[in-house]
């Protein structure tokens, strides 16, 4: 809590989370492997103000949809707290106290083709979360609630008696919106929600996204890779590598003057759609396993500037310019931060 | 640049049509295209999901899906017309003459082999080598693709591999016999964006040393303005608008075009919203009459309804667009749009 007002809306601490992926039991003894352990996500402390956008960015593997899980509650954490709007989500809550919680965060995944049941009528797909909350009075409430619901992801009412597969990708991930609004959320989780649709559909729900967010206040948690649609919507950003947090910024500051190495590489990894003819350095090598991550700092055998301390001892955030970076380099100032410009799209 | 030299163009493509025979009818696919290459150059084809550029690059390579088939027009390589030749024949060809990459190398490599016998066996097929020499062509070619410690790396297999590293030894595959043409379809598309970057440059350099041609086709166009000379994209079937890359990314003379440049998020401002084409691109069944794109235009007119446009000169582009032709769109359409 880096004032100590205490307005944060989401906050995770210390969250770990991992996953056994051993061999059988049987084979393990015969051929005497040891346990093998997935650190999906080791320890991060994220802090998201209400109505504010924060996005999460990082390669494949690099945990950020196993914290989106972890968050709305499909997977319990191995280690540490989520607090939703000052509630231990960890804490014993009766089953109405947790349903109450649950109603108020919402998840929209990446695949439309796998979200929607292909068997059920969009109606109900989208009736589905305000009959499990028992949020509407009587059949024709209902009715009106889900006409309602269509109209506002720019669908018709009409497109509610039609199933899934009638649908394109856009219009599905529509639904997928509609149904994560059925039960009014404040807090929506967006797991890669554009990554699946073509770039003049993802403008369409992107878009979108931003109007019902200023229409209901929502906050929003948006998982990405690409970094273009999280410059353009995200408030703040953190940036993932190895189930680790490297650095957190506001947007601005995080693609102006990003300090982590990693952030930088990843900068670096956008292509130039301006031709202004700037060089991309790619970076070499490939981000490791997670059963065996490098020690110290995670980053270091990629790291331009890794030295000694790097590779034994893994760095703590340290608070700069309104975000956190992890990066011994920086903390030591032997590192300067680099500015960067762009020109904009004509 | 390829219509400035003399030289005869490596492939030419002549108003291809692809069609898909089904209960319903026959769906065109792939509509009238015509396009070449010159040698040495990197076209570009960008489009969205069912914008036909995949089948384009299927057909040119001889490898389009049953039912799916040509139904008319002419492939050219090297002056030589390729489209209808018996399939022994094609095969030949393939490998040989033609390089092809897909979008997932794990699928395009046989996961029972290993890659060292995979890369023999195609150098084999295509040149009159002896399996040791063979085996170190095979080799350099591993070596060239950037694969750490190729001489064990050769004996290991499709799965011992990472995505990128994967994909590096497709393109080695590819490069195997020596092509003048490589098909690389969605080369970067199922990598991470570190590795993207890499591939990307791999495959310039290789092609700028080999002398390779590239038809790249992609959907992200971040990755076309970085790779390729010219570029062509297609909407529904047909080829909206083909120029030199800079001209069509930074001036884009369709309305698609300008769109779809539109709908990418740009770096440096931050816009409250995106450029949005409205609607999404018809189905095949659907495909509306006049100009394809009309239902999702804000320039159109009447003209766009009833008539369709052909590529025309459009600056230093060509563009299949009335708002480029002397009569214009014709008359404003009175009638307010379908879609708010």
């Amino acid at each position: 809590m880096p004032d100590g007002t205490g307005t944060q809306f989401v906050r995770l601490a210390g969250l770990k989370r991992y996953f056994d992926v051993s061999a059988p039991w049987l084979v393990r003894t015969i051929e005497g492997r040891p346990r093998q352990i997935v650190q999906a996500v080791d320890g991060i402390d994220i802090e998201i103000a209400k109505g504010e956008t924060f996005s999460l960015v990082g390669e494949s593997g690099c945990g950020k949809s196993t914290v989106a899980r972890l968050v709305v509650g499909l997977y319990p954490p191995t280690d540490g707290t989520i607090e939703f709007d000052g509630n231990d989500m960890a804490a014993r809550h009766s089953r109405s106290d947790m349903a109450a919680l649950r109603r108020r965060m919402q998840m929209i995944f990446q695949d439309p083709y796998a979200s929607l049941n292909p068997r059920w009528r969009v109606f109900d797909i989208i009736a589905e979360p305000i009959r499990a909350f028992g949020l509407s009075k009587g059949k024709a409430d209902l009715q009106k609630r889900v006409e309602d619901l269509l109209r506002q992801v720019k669908l018709t009412p009409a497109d509610g008696r039609k199933f899934p597969h009638e649908f394109s990708g856009g219009q599905r991930q529509r639904v997928s919106i509609a149904r994560a609004l059925a039960s009014q959320p404040e807090f929506l989780v967006c797991d890669e929600p554009t990554s699946a649709l073509d770039v003049s559909v993802q403008a369409q729900i992107l878009n979108l996204m931003v109007d019902l967010q200023r229409r209901f206040g929502l906050t929003y948690l948006f998982i990405s890779h690409n970094l273009a649609v999280v410059y353009h919507i995200s408030t703040r950003v953190g940036v993932m590598y190895l189930g680790r947090l490297v650095e957190v910024a506001p947007t601005e500051t995080l693609f102006t003057r990003p300090k982590h190495p990693y952030t930088r590489m990843l900068l670096d990894t956008i292509p130039d759609l301006d031709m202004t003819g700037r060089q991309r350095s790619p970076v070499a090598g490939e981000v490791p396993s997670p059963i065996n991550p490098p020690s110290g700092c995670t980053f270091h055998p990629r790291c331009p500037f890794a030295q000694d301390r790097c590779k034994a001892e893994r760095p703590i955030a340290i608070s700069i310019e309104g975000g956190t970076v992890a990066c011994h380099a920086i903390e030591e100032g032997r590192l300067p931060v680099e500015e960067r410009t762009y020109v904009a799209n004509s | 640049m390829a219509s400035q030299t003399n030289n005869p163009p490596l492939l030419e493509v002549k108003n291809l049509r692809v069609e898909f025979p089904t209960r319903r009818g026959t769906l065109l696919a792939v509509d009238d295209v015509s396009f070449d290459i010159a040698p040495g150059e990197v076209l570009g084809v960008v489009g969205e999901s069912g914008a036909g550029k995949s089948l384009t690059g299927n057909a040119i390579i001889g490898l389009l899906e049953p039912p799916g088939r040509i139904a008319g027009g002419e492939i050219r390589l090297e002056g030589r017309r390729i489209d209808n030749l018996p399939y022994e024949e094609m095969r030949k060809i393939r490998g040989a003459r033609i390089g092809a990459i897909f979008q997932d190398p794990l699928t395009s490599l046989n996961p029972l082999y290993s890659v060292g016998r995979q890369l023999v066996e195609t150098i084999q097929t295509h040149l009159p080598l002896s399996a040791a020499e063979a085996r170190t062509r095979a080799l350099d070619l591993l070596k060239e693709v950037g694969i750490p410690g190729a001489e064990s790396r050769i004996d290991h297999y499709p799965h011992q591999f990472s995505g990128g590293m994967r994909q590096r030894v497709v393109i080695a595959l590819a490069l195997c016999a020596g092509p003048r043409l490589i098909v690389a379809d969605e080369p970067t598309t199922a990598l991470d964006v570190s590795i993207q970057a890499q591939i990307i440059a791999l495959l310039k350099r290789l092609c700028r040393e080999h002398g390779t041609a590239v038809m790249l086709v992609t959907h992200d166009m971040g990755v076309i303005a970085e790779t390729a000379d010219r570029v062509a994209v297609m909407y529904a079937g047909r080829i909206a608008e083909i120029g030199p890359v800079r001209d069509v990314v930074k001036h884009a003379k369709h309305p698609y075009t300008k769109g779809l440049m539109g709908s990418i998020p740009s770096l440096g401002v931050r816009t409250e919203r995106l450029t949005q084409i409205d609607g999404a691109m018809p189905r095949l069944t659907e495909i509306p009459t006049g100009c394809a794109f009309n239902p999702r235009c804000t320039e159109r007119g009447q003209r766009c309804l009833v008539e369709r446009p052909d590529l025309m000169a459009a600056g230093t582009s060509r563009a299949a667009c009335w708002l480029h032709d002397r009569g214009g769109v014709g008359a404003p359409i009175v009638k307010e749009m379908v879609d708010a």
